[in-house]
């Protein structure tokens, strides 16, 4: 018998160590996540994937596909649960989308738009935070940060350059970059690094290209951030296997 | 004929750019018009709520006394209030001022702006006291319903207001919903 198991009662076949998020994205199927991505793997901290399995919540980006696993996904209880997760980013940062040149373009924004959010429900915090335009090239907006460590990561194991890291805990941890001085232009990192064009918000963005594809023509847009993800992990099963 | 339901709106700390989405209903706008009637609006000038009415659309957050005051007076006036657009909704471009002291904001407009002459804060007892921060409305008053964008499209003002006004659920689906 073939290794499958079921995502809201749907039979979803898997190879032996992909994770449920993985195996269901192979199947063409969306569980909503953002901190998550194909080149990079799990990092379970935006909880947006998670799933109940059996009972118990689970993140599907961290937790290996098992044969015969009853997976719920699409619940209204679940979808409740990721807009108040995703309320909560909102609330804890400072995010202006009507001003932020990646506006149309930003994950954040698309998941907002693709789970139906209307509203932050929560007090806004307003953290005061430091912006860091040293760069050249690159420029830094925390107020936009999500810390989901994509950049992080991506420096690391895609650029292997290791320019930024997470200073702190808790509501007061903040996106650090690894130079003695704390300034981006103190570092390697270029305006093509993957840690850059992988941020899903307007925290890292490049200079001199803001606002030349027109809100209203960008990536969400046109498109759903559930196409947009099945397309990327499309190419990477391609190219990767 | 039902009888039409009362509608006022009004901007607060807000652009106007809101109610210049709602008259881009064009003329769907008169459509509108046989369903509602406006109490207080900018669209007809009147400067105060004359009675309870069913519903309250306001534009903008709160950056000062006034506003807190016209807030409130009309979460006691309206039946149904809602926040319209991302200002009332977080408290949008004008709360970027709040990474800033409120002094620093008045001592960049008025005493070290570029070209700025007679430097001094004006201080007249008619010019609303300004709130240390930029809030959106629901920190202030309860908020029945939220209408994101900016502005929301004079689509998902038809569709919200259509909806409420036939008793059915006015939360937009996903392609109407902008925070931009």
């Amino acid at each position: 018998m073939s290794n499958t198991f079921f995502l809201d009662g749907l039979e979803i076949p898997f190879r032996e160590g992909q994770t449920v998020l993985e195996a269901v994205l192979s199947a063409g199927r969306y569980i909503p996540h953002l901190c998550w991505r194909p080149q990079l793997g799990p990092h379970s901290s935006c909880r947006l994937c998670t799933v109940i399995i059996s009972g118990r919540p689970f993140s599907s980006c961290t937790q290996p596909a098992m044969k015969g696993q009853q997976v719920e996904c699409d619940t209204s209880e679940l979808q409740d649960l990721r807009r108040a997760v995703l309320q909560m980013i909102f609330v804890e940062g400072n995010h202006y989308c009507p001003s932020c040149e990646e506006s149309g373009n930003c994950r954040l924004q698309a998941m907002a738009y693709h789970l139906g959010l209307q509203d932050n429900h929560f007090p806004q915090q307003f953290p005061i935070r430091e912006r860091d335009s040293s760069h050249p090239d690159v420029n830094m907006d925390r107020d936009r940060c999500i810390r989901c460590e994509i950049c992080v990561r991506a420096s690391r194991y895609l650029d292997g350059k290791n320019v930024f890291g997470i200073h702190g805990r808790g509501i007061k941890s903040k996106l650090a970059v690894n130079a003695p001085s704390g300034l981006l232009k103190d570092t390697d990192v270029a305006a093509e690094d993957q840690a850059v064009t992988m941020c899903p918000t307007g925290c890292l963005t490049v200079k001199r290209v803001g606002f030349k594809v027109p809100i209203g023509e960008r990536i969400f847009d046109k498109e759903t951030i559930v196409s947009v993800a099945l397309e990327e992990f499309r190419d990477q099963e391609a190219a990767h296997g | 004929m039902a009888e039409k339901l009362k509608v006022a709106t009004c901007s607060l700390a807000g652009c106007f750019g809101c109610h210049m989405s709602l008259l881009d209903l064009d003329e769907r706008f008169l459509d509108l018009l046989e369903l509602v009637e406006f109490d207080r609006s900018p669209i007809n000038d009147l400067k105060d709520i004359r009675q309870p009415v069913d519903l309250g659309l306001i534009e903008g957050g709160v950056c000062n006394a006034d506003n807190v005051h016209v807030l409130r007076e009309f979460r006691k006036m309206c039946k149904v209030l809602v926040a319209v657009g991302e200002c009332a909704t977080t408290g949008g471009i004008p709360s970027m001022r709040n990474s800033f002291t409120l002094k620093q904001c008045l001592e960049e407009s008025y005493i070290r702006g570029a070209g700025v002459e007679f430097a001094h804060v004006p201080d007249d007892p008619e010019i609303p006291l300004l709130l240390n921060k930029v809030r959106p409305l629901h920190h202030i008053v309860k908020i029945d319903y939220f209408l994101p964008g900016c502005p929301p499209s004079a689509d998902a003002f038809w569709y919200f207001l259509t909806a409420l006004i036939a008793g059915r659920d006015p939360s937009l689906p996903p392609a109407l919903i902008r925070f931009d």
